[in-house]
């Protein structure tokens, strides 16, 4: 049987939702080349606006602290990787090495992949997922999950694309309330 | 979930259309490929046509082609159009508890194969029937020695 270990925070949180994207994409952007880094303090503002476009809600305490935990945290297998165009940052991922969580081998997990809906189409999103992979990559593993609710066909196509199959753990849940 | 025939005859040719969408492929090469009589599959191409999935090109060289978007088109939209596809909230008609604990159970099967069937596209498809057929090509690994318990 396998061992079930509850995750941390980070790897309890479904993955992000991306809002649906407009119906053109900002052209100036289209021509505009893109690059991955790692994220930096001045790139959450950024982070958290795109974060409330989406869920509605500016976290600030919570951006703030998941920086502390995974800028600068390449060692621990830790990634928190921007997507800008120029000088603007239009999407993030989010994600980590876990090791012998749920009876599993150490695996990449990401968490939160977000674009900013006048980014999309350019292949942000793309680009973010294979540079967090080429890092789980260098850290050894060979494997990356993510968990997200079946309803978001936008995002689960995305990750569908990208070669992503069903895995072999089934997601459990009951209420708690008597 | 399995799928009914013409269903699976219109995901088989949709996907044969899109592989290659400037080509147009003659019914008579899907039947064959797939085993099928050309009767069965020219209604099946004909409702992919009726609505606006494939073209048909008449005269000689013609065929269907996929006049689709395979980035956007899911297997989900394809499977609708040729079967009923019953909501994932259970079936409430059941009388007994007994009744409505395994329709609970099978409602939780169908709503994994919808979510699956509603986010893989016709591009996916073919992402994947172009890696097992790098599978295939490749050559076989070593088997393992079995080990022993």
């Amino acid at each position: 049987m396998s061992k079930t270990t509850p995750p941390d925070a980070a790897s309890k949180r479904r993955t992000k939702a991306m809002a649906p994207a407009p119906a053109a994409v900002a052209p100036v952007r289209a021509r505009t080349a893109l690059s991955i880094r790692a994220v930096r303090h001045e790139d959450l503002d950024a982070v958290i606006e795109m974060d409330a476009m989406v869920t509605g809600i500016h976290k600030r305490d919570y951006w703030n602290s998941l920086y502390r935990r995974y800028a600068d945290a390449v060692a621990t297998g830790h990634h928190f990787l921007v997507a800008t165009a120029g000088s603007e940052v239009i999407g993030f991922v989010i994600g980590e090495v876990r090791d012998w969580e749920f009876g599993s081998q150490p695996c990449g997990w990401v968490f939160a992949i977000d674009v900013r809906p006048d980014a999309r189409l350019m292949g942000a999103a793309t680009q973010l997922l294979q540079a967090i992979c080429q890092r789980f990559r260098r850290a050894g593993v060979s494997k990356v999950r993510t968990l997200l609710a079946r309803e978001n066909t936008l995002i689960l196509s995305f990750f569908r694309s990208q070669g992503m199959m069903i895995s072999p753990f089934i997601p459990l849940e009951m209420d708690l309330e008597q | 979930m399995k799928l009914q025939q013409n269903t699976r005859l219109a995901l088989f040719s949709l996907l044969e259309f899109a592989a290659d969408p400037q080509r147009q492929i003659p019914a008579a090469e899907i039947a064959q490929k797939y085993g099928v009589s050309s009767h069965h599959l020219a209604k099946v191409l004909a409702e992919l046509s009726r609505v606006g999935m494939v073209q048909s090109v008449r005269g000689v060289g013609g065929g269907y082609r996929f006049i689709g978007n395979a980035r956007r088109l899911t297997l989900m939209d394809v499977i609708s159009r040729f079967e009923d596809v019953l909501p994932v909230e259970g079936n409430h008609s059941e009388a007994t508890p007994v009744g409505r604990a395994l329709a609970s159970v099978l409602s939780e099967i169908d709503a994994i194969a919808k979510a699956s069937m509603s986010s893989i596209t016709l591009e996916t498809m073919l992402r994947i029937v172009e890696r097992q057929q790098a599978a295939s090509a490749a050559p076989a690994a070593p088997k393992a020695k079995p080990s022993k318990h």
